[in-house]
């Protein structure tokens, strides 16, 4: 069967504070949801692959997001880490629609 | 022979337990006894030869060189025998005991016993030669020899000390506080010969030496000279010296005499087995009159394992506990010389192999000797660095390593950069204990061209963790590709950002930049978030109130301000000045714990107290039921000032520490660095607060004076302060670690802790910058101070009044639509 995307509003673009990330539980699936400085707003995992590091809680680097446990760094676009042998992160499809930001989960 | 075990089981009535002697082992016997004899099975009497409670004999040459009072060495006083249920028939001697009626006598006194306990000890060895009974002539051994020498070496000039033994050298030392030239005369060729062999008694010979005291050795006393006084002393080669006081300590011989009148077996003491069973299955015996398979032993060590045993069997709460001997390991100070022995150093076989370390310059001696693969015996003098180590392979009986060196140097030489020993390494040996990276991986990065140090821990994550393992990454890269190439980027503040500090602080200036993205936008080369948390601190302490404060610049730390744990919770520590609290405080923290659930609530190396597995969006309830300020724990900047109790209530404290580290910690709280700075404040140069391995230490010093230390560390690196100043007073104390702090906060690279800021620097060039004030930056810097000072807030108060949207919430939960 194939899997059923589902796009939900999150939270407003206020919600999001700048430069910085916030944490959702949407469903069953923890996101981790980011706006960058240059106004970018992003969805990843919301944990690090290594440890298991809350994301949101992490910085943002120019195009990666740092995880805050061992600094390890996944793009925002592909979720891939910059650490050979660790698996890349899902990332989610995000809109933001007259201040409401909306996420696509399966 | 019968098994002690038949006592232990018989029916409970209560048991008469005799204990002839009340010294160190009369006294522990009954103390053991007591402690494993619950239901008080036992009725104890004890006799004893001194009219005292019992003490330690170990500190006696404390009381004659005057550090202790002889009231401070009382193990038990006359009272814990009261309260304890103890008869003492103090200042009784046992004079005759009937073993068939099972009865002891002492001048007068009658008590039978069901058990009797010999701790009868031992008493000082005078030799057979004339003139031991002249007046000025001691012995050493109880509080009253002690008394008496140190009241005859008033009037006295000259002094000798006929046997260089460990407590030959203990009363000379105490001899020479009193004013009096001392010289030890020992008749084998070299002194303390049964700890230490030939070179290492020379060693030893030569640093007291430097202390005034004359040694003499080989050199046999015939004869003490005078008519009612000493007068000299006569040497076996017929030359005499002045001398108008002696002092004998030839070593000791056991009071086995009793035992052997009233038929015990005897050979140089009295004879026990494993049990400690005397030849009379009624008799026990423990301490120094005892020989056990062969063995004399005058230590303390060997009499509380035998007290131990026999009290377990008595008792019946070990029945089968045995005495097996003791292996002898002990650390000694002689005459300030650090000492460590093990074994029996004059035990050597032709098959032993024998590993040797000295450092004349420093009096420094090693040797450890190897009995089939395993050390069977070492002394240590000068240095006790390996001691423990080697304490350690001596009592498992652990197997050495095969390369011999690591006995005395461990395998951390070979972090000393040495290029034949990282050859050695195998490729699968880590080297980053922080990431688990190996040299295989990291001898790969660099034949891939990685040939900084940087550009190796970017692909490999080598030393990126504490970073205590660069200097070993550099030294592979010298090892592989011959140099290290020059990594400009080791000069510049951050990594985003090429310029040195002065130069970026100096354009930060000129061009204003006030924020961490202004600074990237206009000067950096790239954008990594150490780079900006290190610029978020630096504009901080540039701009003050007028920084543009992005949150985005800090670590989630420094975001929530408290420390993330492994599981997304958070640590609060809150302040506690000095390591200082009080009844009302630590309640409210106990209130505080059980309202949130708080997992571990932890006391912390810097005397304050951590909750730990605090959720986020409980941070602001916290701390407002706390009602204290943060302790700054999580972030880059002043952490704690560990202080001792000083003056307040330590009988060595010399001046308030508590006051100054508490002083120090108000004033300088919520001063942010390029890396965290610790503090520590000792009362007395004892240190108890550790202020030498601290960023700032202070000590006091005798005279009323405060040394000033800075840049010690105690973490991945080790490393002792170095001695910035002395000053006089606690506000001088105060003000020149301000300018030291402010100059580290203005000058130190990101991350660059101090134990590495201070060496960079050198530390005659921060004294005169700091102290002496060659740059005429003083003024300044103290301004500085005040500047910070005035603009500290507790970040805590951000809980009334978030920063910026979900600072302290946690995940939100958004439920999926119902289909």
């Amino acid at each position: 069967m194939p899997a059923t995307l589902t796009r939900i509003p999150l939270c407003t673009l206020d919600d999001l504070p700048l430069g910085l990330g916030r944490a959702f539980k949407v469903g069953d699936t923890p996101i981790a949801v980011f706006q960058s400085r240059g106004g970018k707003v992003f969805a990843v995992d919301g944990f690090c692959p290594h440890k298991g590091g809350p994301l949101a809680d992490g910085m943002i680097a120019g195009d990666q997001v740092v995880c805050p446990y061992h600094a390890f760094r996944f793009h925002s676009d592909t979720g891939a880490c910059d650490q050979p042998g660790v698996c890349a992160l899902t990332t989610y499809p995000v809109e933001v629609v007259g201040g409401q930001v909306y996420v696509t989960v399966s | 022979m019968i098994q002690l075990n038949t006592i232990a089981d018989s029916p409970v009535t209560r048991r008469k337990l005799v204990i002839i002697g009340n010294g160190m082992a009369g006294a522990r016997m009954a103390e053991d006894i007591i402690a494993a004899d619950p239901n008080h099975d036992f009725d104890i009497v004890m006799f004893g030869d001194e009219p005292y409670g019992n003490y330690n004999r170990i500190l006696l040459s404390n009381v004659l060189n005057g550090s202790q009072d002889a009231q401070e060495i009382f193990l038990n006083p006359l009272a814990w025998y009261d309260d304890n249920h103890v008869t003492l028939h103090a200042g009784k001697r046992v004079t005759k005991i009937d073993r068939e009626q099972q009865v002891v006598y002492a001048e007068g006194i009658e008590e039978s016993y069901d058990i009797l306990i010999f701790a009868t000890g031992s008493r000082p060895f005078v030799p057979p030669i004339p003139g031991t009974t002249l007046h000025g002539v001691f012995v050493f051994r109880t509080i009253d020899d002690c008394r008496n020498i140190a009241e005859y070496a008033k009037g006295c000039k000259n002094a000798v000390v006929i046997g260089g033994g460990l407590l030959g050298l203990e009363a000379a030392k105490g001899l020479m506080t009193h004013n009096v030239s001392v010289t030890v005369v020992e008749m084998a060729p070299w002194l303390m010969s049964v700890q230490l062999d030939e070179a290492g008694g020379k060693v030893l010979q030569q640093t007291i030496e430097t202390m005034g005291i004359k040694p003499l050795v080989s050199t046999s006393t015939k004869e003490l000279l005078g008519h009612t006084r000493v007068t000299g002393v006569k040497f076996g080669d017929g030359t005499e010296i002045p001398a108008d006081m002696v002092v004998i300590s030839a070593g000791i011989r056991p009071n086995k005499e009793l035992a052997q009148e009233f038929g015990l077996a005897c050979d140089r003491a009295i004879l026990v087995d494993d049990t400690l069973q005397t030849s009379d299955p009624s008799i026990f015996g423990v301490g120094e009159c005892v020989q056990h398979r062969g063995m004399v032993y005058g230590l303390v060590a060997p009499l509380w394992e035998q007290t131990k045993a026999l009290a377990g069997r008595l008792t019946g709460t070990n029945p089968d506990a045995r005495y097996l001997g003791s292996k002898l390991a002990t650390k000694l100070k002689v005459m300030g010389v650090e000492l460590a022995s093990m074994g029996r150093i004059a035990d050597l076989k032709p098959t032993d192999e024998v590993v040797t370390f000295a450092e004349p310059g420093r009096q420094v001696y090693w040797k450890a000797i190897l009995r089939d693969g395993k050390l069977s015996a070492a002394c240590m003098l000068g240095d006790l660095e390996p001691a423990d180590q080697l304490v350690e392979y001596f009592m498992q009986d652990k197997p050495v390593p095969t390369r011999r060196l690591e006995l005395f140097f461990g395998t951390g030489t070979k972090t000393q950069g040495s290029e034949f020993s990282l050859a050695d390494m195998p490729d699968s040996k880590q080297i980053c204990d922080c990431n688990g990276v190996c040299k295989g991986t990291i001898v790969q990065a660099i034949k891939a061209g990685k040939t900084t140090v940087q550009a190796v821990g970017k692909a490999t994550r080598a030393g990126t963790g504490c970073g205590s393992c660069k200097k070993m990454v550099k030294s592979l890269i010298e090892a592989v590709n011959g140099e290290v190439k020059a990594d400009p980027s080791e000069s510049w503040y951050v990594a985003a950002v090429p310029l040195d500090k002065p130069t970026l602080v100096s354009e930060v200036k000129t061009r204003g930049l006030k924020s961490v993205s202004a600074v990237l936008r206009e000067l950096g080369t790239g954008e990594d978030e150490r780079s900006k948390n290190g610029l978020a601190s630096m504009l901080k302490s540039i701009w003050g109130t007028e920084y543009v404060d992005e949150r985005d610049a800090r670590y989630i730390n420094d975001r929530v301000h408290a420390n993330i744990q492994n599981d997304g919770t958070f640590s609060v520590i809150p302040r506690m000045y000095g390591g200082v609290t009080s009844a009302d405080d630590l309640i409210k923290i106990g209130e505080v714990a059980k309202k949130y659930n708080v997992r571990m609530v932890k006391v912390t190396g810097g005397q304050r107290i951590d909750l730990l597995g605090i959720k986020k969006d409980d941070l602001p309830k916290v701390w407002a039921d706390l009602g204290m300020p943060s302790g700054y724990a999580y972030t880059k900047a002043l952490r704690t000032v560990k202080t001792c109790v000083g003056t307040d209530f330590c009988r060595y404290g010399t001046n308030d520490s508590t006051a100054l580290g508490i002083a120090l910690e108000k004033k300088y709280q919520g001063f942010e660095f390029p890396a965290k700075v610790k503090l520590g404040v000792s009362g007395c140069p004892r240190n108890c607060a550790e202020s030498t391995v601290k960023d700032v230490g202070v000590v006091a010093t005798e005279g009323g004076e405060w040394e000033v230390l800075v840049g010690g560390a105690a973490g991945a690196h080790v490393r002792r302060t170095d001695v910035l100043c002395r000053v006089k007073t606690r506000d001088e104390a105060i003000r020149v670690i301000g300018r030291f702090l402010i100059y580290y906060r203005d000058n130190a690279k990101w991350i660059e802790r101090t134990y590495d800021f201070v060496p960079r620097i050198g530390i005659e060039k921060l004294r005169d910058i700091i102290v002496n004030d060659s740059l005429g930056l003083g003024d300044s810097l103290d301004a500085e101070v005040e500047k910070t000072a005035a603009a500290y807030v507790d970040p805590w108060l951000e809980r009334d009044k978030p920063a910026f949207a979900g600072q302290f919430e946690d995940v939100k939960t958004v439920p999926l639509p119902m289909v």
